[in-house]
């Protein structure tokens, strides 16, 4: 904090410096605005400063005190349990028996899945918006009905998905042989992977963009064609970019509830295959918590946020460590 | 010195705010679930003319339509908040409401973690009705009690079943197989099935139990009465139970189901009535599922408003105590006329004489309220 301070001054001394030698009261009364007014600017200039720190420090401090409030909450349930709640493949309100197994499977499944499905237009999307298309009416279009995507609400999806998904899914089941249901982990994977497409879409397409143009020339000037281009220039250069934007929809994907439940089927059951009806943990805490009425029970529920918290900084983590990589060859 | 004062001032401020993060950090760590009723509770203590409730979204409804027809007549205000039962009692423990309502009377558990007693109040009745999609079936499906438990088992998987078809005698059952759809969230619905279950079925006792969620051994889940209502509609071959009122509205085919006389029992508000027109303990704690009434429908359940026996807590006027128990009197007597054009069942006779008394119970400053 004081070095901004002394550097303030000694950016300015020049000027009391060269007053001080002629020594007319004017000069003086001049010299001492102009101190004055360097002071303010200082002023102003750590009042921002520090609001910035104070801001960032209150991120962290919420995350803390969420990850603290998980903790504390669920310790009944970590007593009464233990270390079993994570492969426990029981749940049971009634006789108090609580394992996570089913939920963390149908949580990874779910997600993954749908990261699958939407990779491929994602990465479409980016390249025709970010290389092919950047300007005209179509693209705008498209950029912001994919833009728009995201700004439905979820239960908007789950109704969608219940209406005209699943009886679509359901069809496709009875064609390859399996029970058909319709609702399912399957039908929920498609549903995330539509409401994730936006965010690295759009991340995508603004790194796509960056892409300094006197390299993308110097390719075509090679002989290049624009497929190659794309290939050896551009996804190469973004592929940092990119990873963290389908980084961020899996993130997503991994915390969606409502569109979810509304389609999965909901089912403690650990499922069998993909097309199979499962659970997932952010839809079992938004069905079980209002009447949850044990202790050890909602706290189960709250470990179960937790779970769902530690697993979403665990696969960050991961993912930081694979940009890392990309970035340092 | 000036800059010196000044960052002493920022960091306090700073300090302050970090104070602030901290302290509401704690609280709510240590505050439990319901934190959500405490500023509306601090804020109409001081306005007698607004109560409080929450608990069953069962009778939001209902409640909604009693509370601004009494609003006409009394200009009280009553803020319910369909949160659910389970929510809807532990908001009562905390003493955040006037009042509470759920479908289930308070359990063991929930009643050692009041500090006071509490009294139930029925202040109506509904049923759980077995809602299903067989277009080929003309006739009302009837199911019997064994035959129900056995398909929730998942010991009956196909509705060619000859369990089915020799309570089903002349209907046309497809070789399709069963769909369960279960509610998926944990509610008063579930509870009142999943107790009739357990009376019926020593199998269901043992395997699954009684409660507002359980560990179901087969089906789907769907969020609500509208998911249930989503997956029946949508599944060929499906069976799901959902709340009477939602299936009337909702045109949808539902079950007669043969009661413990014997009799199979189409569901209605008047068989619901029936149900509950039984001996009722002075507690008013009776579950009406498998009723012994030869007419009653057996999947049928009070809804009960849970208030504390002695009003005088925190720093209730005795003039809140005396609306409150004033407008749950009018519930049971007048406000039951609302009560069949939403399809909720009336109070009995039997019922009504029993919140009477239970009403005149609740005192003030140990001294009764109500005449």
């Amino acid at each position: 904090m004081d070095t901004s301070v002394e550097n303030g001054l000694v950016t300015r001394s020049d000027l009391p410096l060269r007053v001080s030698n002629s020594k007319t009261p004017e000069a003086i009364v001049k010299a001492k605005q102009r101190i004055r007014r360097s002071f303010r600017q200082i002023r102003t200039e750590n009042v921002f400063k520090r609001t910035l720190v104070i801001m960032g420090i209150v991120m962290v401090i919420l995350v803390m005190g969420i990850l603290l409030t998980l903790i504390v909450q669920s310790l009944p349930s970590i007593k009464a349990l233990g270390p079993k709640y994570l492969w426990g493949r029981v749940w049971d309100p009634v006789q108090d028996i609580y394992g996570a197994w089913p939920f963390l499977l149908g949580t990874l499944l779910s997600s993954f899945l749908a990261l699958i499905i939407s990779i491929p237009f994602s990465i479409a999307v980016a390249i025709f918006l970010g290389e092919y298309y950047p300007k005209g009416w179509l693209p705008d279009l498209l950029k912001n009905t994919v833009e728009l995507i995201a700004a439905v609400p979820s239960v908007i999806y789950g109704f969608w998905g219940l209406a005209v998904l699943v009886p679509i899914v359901r069809n496709l089941e009875s064609h390859i042989g399996v029970e058909p249901i319709g609702v399912g982990i399957f039908s929920s994977s498609l549903i995330l992977a539509v409401m994730i497409i936006p965010y690295a879409a759009s991340l995508g397409r603004s790194m796509i963009q960056m892409v300094p143009s006197p390299l993308k020339e110097a390719a075509y000037g090679l002989g290049a064609t624009r497929w190659e281009v794309i290939r050896s220039v551009v996804l190469p250069y973004t592929k940092s970019g990119l990873f963290a934007g389908i980084l961020l929809s899996l993130g997503r994907a991994l915390g969606e509830t409502m569109a979810v439940t509304m389609v999965i089927g909901n089912t403690s059951i650990i499922p069998k295959n993909i097309f199979a009806p499962g659970n997932t943990m952010a839809s079992v805490i938004a069905n079980e918590f209002t009447e949850a009425d044990k202790a050890v029970y909602l706290s189960a529920l709250i470990e179960l946020g937790l779970v769902l918290f530690l697993v979403t900084v665990v696969i960050n983590m991961i993912g930081k460590r694979i940009i890392d990589r990309f970035t340092n060859d | 010195m000036k800059l010196n004062s000044f960052k002493i001032k920022t960091s306090l401020a700073a300090g302050a705010v970090f104070a602030i993060l901290s302290v509401s950090m704690v609280s709510c760590g240590g505050g439990g679930g319901s934190t959500s009723g405490s500023d509306s509770s601090a804020k109409s203590s001081s306005d007698d003319n607004a109560l409080i409730g929450a608990g069953s979204s069962f009778d939001y409804p209902l409640f909604s339509k009693m509370f601004s027809e009494y609003n006409k007549s009394n200009g009280l205000k009553v803020n319910y908040q369909s949160v659910g039962s389970g929510a809807g009692i532990s908001q009562l423990t905390n003493k955040t409401v006037d009042f509470g309502a759920s479908d289930a009377p308070m359990n063991g558990k929930q009643d050692s973690a009041v500090t006071a007693p509490v009294i139930h109040i029925p202040v109506t009745a509904g049923a759980v009705v077995l809602s299903y999609n067989l277009p080929e079936v003309k006739d009302t499906l009837q199911l019997s009690p064994e035959v129900l438990a056995d398909i929730f088992l998942g010991k009956i998987t196909k509705w060619n079943d000859p369990k089915i078809a020799a309570i089903n005698k002349g209907a046309k059952l497809p070789a399709t197989s069963i769909v369960i759809a279960h509610r998926s969230d944990g509610s008063g619905t579930s509870n009142i099935f999943t107790t009739y279950l357990s009376k019926v079925s020593e199998e269901w006792m043992t395997k699954v139990g009684k409660g507002s969620s359980v560990n179901w051994p087969v089906g789907l889940g769907g969020k609500g009465n509208e998911g249930v209502a989503g997956l029946i509609k949508q599944t060929p071959g499906a069976i799901g139970y959902i709340e009477l009122a939602y299936a009337i509205q909702n045109a949808m085919a539902y079950a007669k189901v043969q009661n413990k006389a014997g009799n199979f029992i189409t569901p209605s508000i008047a068989s619901v009535t029936a149900a509950a027109n039984i001996s009722i303990p002075p507690d008013s704690k009776v579950s009406l599922t498998n009723t012994e009434a030869a007419d009653g429908y057996p999947i049928s359940g009070f809804s009960w408003v849970l208030i504390y026996k002695e009003q005088k807590y925190n720093d209730r006027s005795s003039d809140r105590a005396a609306k409150l128990l004033k407008l749950i009197s009018w519930a049971i007597h007048d406000g039951q006329q609302y009560s069949g054009a939403l399809n909720y069942a009336p109070l009995s006779p039997a019922a009504v004489a029993v919140g009477d008394a239970l009403l005149k119970s609740a005192t003030y400053d140990s001294k009764p309220i109500l005449q």
